[in-house]
């Protein structure tokens, strides 16, 4: 037997154990769990107030907000409340700048993901093979990526990328590209969207550098040490043997990505001065500020809300169905 | 299994129960007007905050010193969260001011949450009221009652570099046309230079062009405002300004973005021939590089020697509709937005009078601001004073308008068409 088939062996057989559901058993097992059934809901109780304070009655809020017209003047109890059941989910639904801002939302995340874990990745593996104090210098300087603040990190990227003044026009100019002398990163739709993707790149693959490098040094050298005696090659290696170890972590940065760059709103908020010439650089989080919190439109904000949670949650539920499917499990 | 359901159903009930309706707050005007006590004033926090702070101190000693058990606590906030301290303000009345200084854009949008008391018996009542600009008062009116005393005004009139009109023997421009000729000629000859920064979301230089033409934002049509963008009039004011921002004046891909401060910056930083800029900005153009070459004279209409209609921008100062101490309150407004203050302020900040003589008096001792003075003289306009307008203003359906005709998205027809009719769902939306 080979040691990366005896290594899948193992996690299947892991996944056997887990998956087994508890099968019908005699009416004395039966009078068992019963008697202990309130037992496991006592100790989770804690965690279950706690998640319906911060999480449930948020949400709850957050419905019912989006099925008033709910206005500056209802809140401060000018104007009587009234209840409009889904009408701000049919005017958002009517509004053709909201799927176009939809799409943008998701084209944009989806890319910023991508490139996260591409960069992150690659430089996880990169930082597996340096030496030491090179590998330190790779982690302090992807660290102060991490720490720096989005809105200072999304001014000190306008700075860089300034028409007149910025680096990056100067350098290319310098290079014989003059066609930069003075051009306007964010006059353009898709490259404010670019520019802004970046940052973002910039300011998050430090997390997936870090957990991926984490979960590359957990693997025990031992497997890898038998694979390589079995005569399988790298890529061999890292298809076979270190991809599904990594595969838990890989899932939880994925699904982190999307959900944060699926809600991003600083760096687009400020590098594109509020969504961009005409509203073209809008997400779905600047275009819920600006129509709804900024307008004071609470109700139509709420169902945006909704929206986002809703969509954020069914991504994650059909990613973690997938993976399931292939056996894995968080 | 059936635990963890009927668990979550519990709770859903329990909460459904306790919480059928989201929270609104009781903002009924408040029904004591005691006479003593402490007044709170909240007012915005400046860059240059001294001057300001002196003057107001001034008054409030004068203020204490008159009525005798009375105390007046100033705060001062910043302007860019003043959105958010008054809404919460509105929500919680206990923790609301008595006094407050707010931009004149913003106060239909309080009247409508109920935050601002009526002042109208307190204005008539007021000695000093006669003299105040009408057009400026007028700004404070919504369904024929004021909520609020107009404190100063800013206007914008016409920044030009006299060294570069002079090197080419340009005139000064006479109506708009010229304004577009020269601009055109200035770059023409310096290709580094804008020939006038404007923005494509600098709507206060953009709104002379629209009303000088005729043309109107929104006009009130039987109690509800509708649009009046697509009107040919309007067209032939945004098509002129957004002549403008072509590569041969203001390029798009440099001017499309700029805001009115950002455009002003360009003047300043000697980068452009001319620029519409405020009388706020005239101290900053003056200690700046091109301080010795340049003058400011308003915005020129269509025909020669006419003045275009410029915005009014300014602040107010008002009560709270939650305030115990309304009449003492007014008095405290009526105090630091009267005359006198008003003097002081201008002396100290070089904030606009609001009232005509008071305006006449500083005109005649400070020549350089005449040609503002002459812009308020001829008459000024404003935005529709609906609380709907800062939902336009929150959505940017105005400047979206002029960005997507110099961005070449769309043309002038379609833009204004499209601006008209989401106004118009705005407007009939409240």
């Amino acid at each position: 037997m080979t040691a990366f088939a005896s290594a899948k062996a193992d996690t299947n057989g892991a996944n056997r154990e887990q998956n087994r559901k508890p099968t019908t058993a005699g009416t004395s097992r039966r009078r068992a769990l019963g008697k202990r059934g309130l037992e496991p809901w006592f100790y989770l109780a804690p965690a279950f107030i706690v998640l319906i304070a911060l999480l449930g009655y948020p949400i709850f809020q957050l419905i019912n907000v989006s099925l008033y017209d709910y206005r500056q003047a209802q809140v401060s109890g000018k104007a009587p409340l009234q209840f409009t059941g889904l009408e701000n989910y049919q005017k958002l639904f009517a509004d053709p700048e909201f799927w176009s801002v939809l799409g943008n939302t998701v084209l944009f995340a989806g890319a910023c993901v991508v490139l996260t874990l591409l960069v992150g990745t690659s430089l996880a593996v990169l930082a597996t093979r340096l030496r030491p104090w090179v590998r330190s210098a790779l982690f302090v300087v992807s660290l102060g990526a991490w720490a720096t603040p989005a809105v200072t990190g999304s001014a000190v990227w306008l700075f860089l990328f300034d028409p007149t003044l910025g680096l990056v026009n100067k350098a290319l100019v310098s290079v014989g590209l003059t066609q930069f002398n003075g051009y306007s990163w964010t006059y353009d739709k898709w490259s404010a969207f670019g520019l802004v993707a970046s940052e973002v790149v910039w300011c998050s693959f430090p997390f997936v550098l870090v957990t991926v490098y984490a979960g590359i040094q957990a693997i025990s050298t031992e497997v890898i040490e038998a694979a390589r005696l079995d005569g399988a090659s790298m890529p061999r290696i890292a298809r076979s043997i270190m991809l599904p170890m990594l595969r838990p972590i890989v899932m939880v940065v994925t699904i982190q990505s999307i959900i944060w760059n699926f809600k991003i709103f600083s760096q687009i908020y400020i590098m594109t001065n509020g969504g961009g010439i005409a509203g073209q650089n809008l997400v779905l989080n600047v275009y819920g500020y600006q129509q709804a919190f900024a307008a004071s439109l609470y109700g139509l904000g709420s169902a945006l809300g909704v929206i986002m949670t809703a969509l954020l949650m069914i991504i994650t539920l059909v990613y973690l169905r997938i993976l399931k499917r292939t056996g894995e499990v968080l | 299994m059936k635990i963890a359901r009927s668990a979550a159903a519990i709770a859903l009930a329990a909460l459904a129960l306790t919480a059928c309706a989201p929270p609104t707050s009781n903002n009924a005007a408040s029904s004591s007007d005691e006479k003593s006590g402490t007044i709170r004033v909240w007012l915005f926090s400046e860059v240059n905050q001294d001057p300001k702070s002196a003057v107001v101190k001034a008054a409030v000693s004068d203020f204490e010193s008159s009525h005798s058990g009375v105390k007046v606590d100033v705060q001062y906030i910043p302007v860019d969260s003043r959105a958010e301290r008054f809404k919460a303000a509105f929500n919680d009345p206990s923790s609301a001011p008595d006094v407050a200084e707010f931009g004149n854009t913003d106060l239909a949008s309080y009247v409508a949450s109920g935050g601002l008391s009526d002042m109208t018996a307190d204005i008539k009542a007021w000695d000093e009221s006669k003299d105040l600009d009408g057009k400026i008062l007028a700004t404070t009116d919504v369904g024929g009652k004021n909520y609020g005393v107009p404190w100063y005004v800013g206007v914008r009139a016409l920044y030009y570099r006299t060294d570069l009109l002079q090197k080419l023997g340009l005139g000064v421009p006479k109506t708009l046309a010229d304004v577009e000729t020269v601009a055109r000629a200035v770059r023409a000859a310096n290709p580094d230079m804008l020939g006038i920064s404007v923005g494509g979301a600098a709507q206060f230089s953009a709104m002379p062009y629209l009303w000088a033409n005729g043309g109107n934002i929104a006009t009130k049509k039987g109690g509800a405002f509708v649009s009046g963008l697509d009107s040919a009039e309007s067209r032939d004011g945004i098509s002129a300004y957004a002549r403008l921002l072509k590569n041969d004046i203001c390029p798009p891909q440099t001017c499309a973005e700029f805001g009115g401060n950002a455009s002003v910056q360009q003047f300043i930083a000697g980068k452009s021939a001319m620029t519409i800029g405020g009388d706020f900005n005239y101290k900053a153009v003056a200690a700046s590089a091109v301080k010795d070459k340049f003058a400011v004279v308003p915005v020129p209409g269509n025909t020669a020697g006419s003045i275009a209609p410029a915005f009014a921008g300014g602040n107010n100062l008002g009560v709270f509709n939650s305030s115990k101490h309304h009449t003492l309150a007014a008095e405290f407004v009526e105090l630091l937005a009267g005359k006198k203050y008003q003097q002081k302020m201008f002396d100290a900040m070089g904030n606009l009078p609001t009232f005509s003589d008071v305006q006449k008096s500083v005109a005649a001792s400070n020549p350089q601001l005449d040609p503002f003075i002459k812009t308020l003289a001829a008459g000024t306009n404003f935005v529709p004073v609906t609380e709907t307008w800062s939902t336009i203003d929150a959505q940017g359906i105005f400047t979206g308008m002029y960005q997507k005709i110099v961005t070449g998205k769309a043309d002038v027809n379609t833009a204004t068409a499209d601006a008209a009719a989401a106004m118009n769902k705005v407007f009939g939306s409240k």
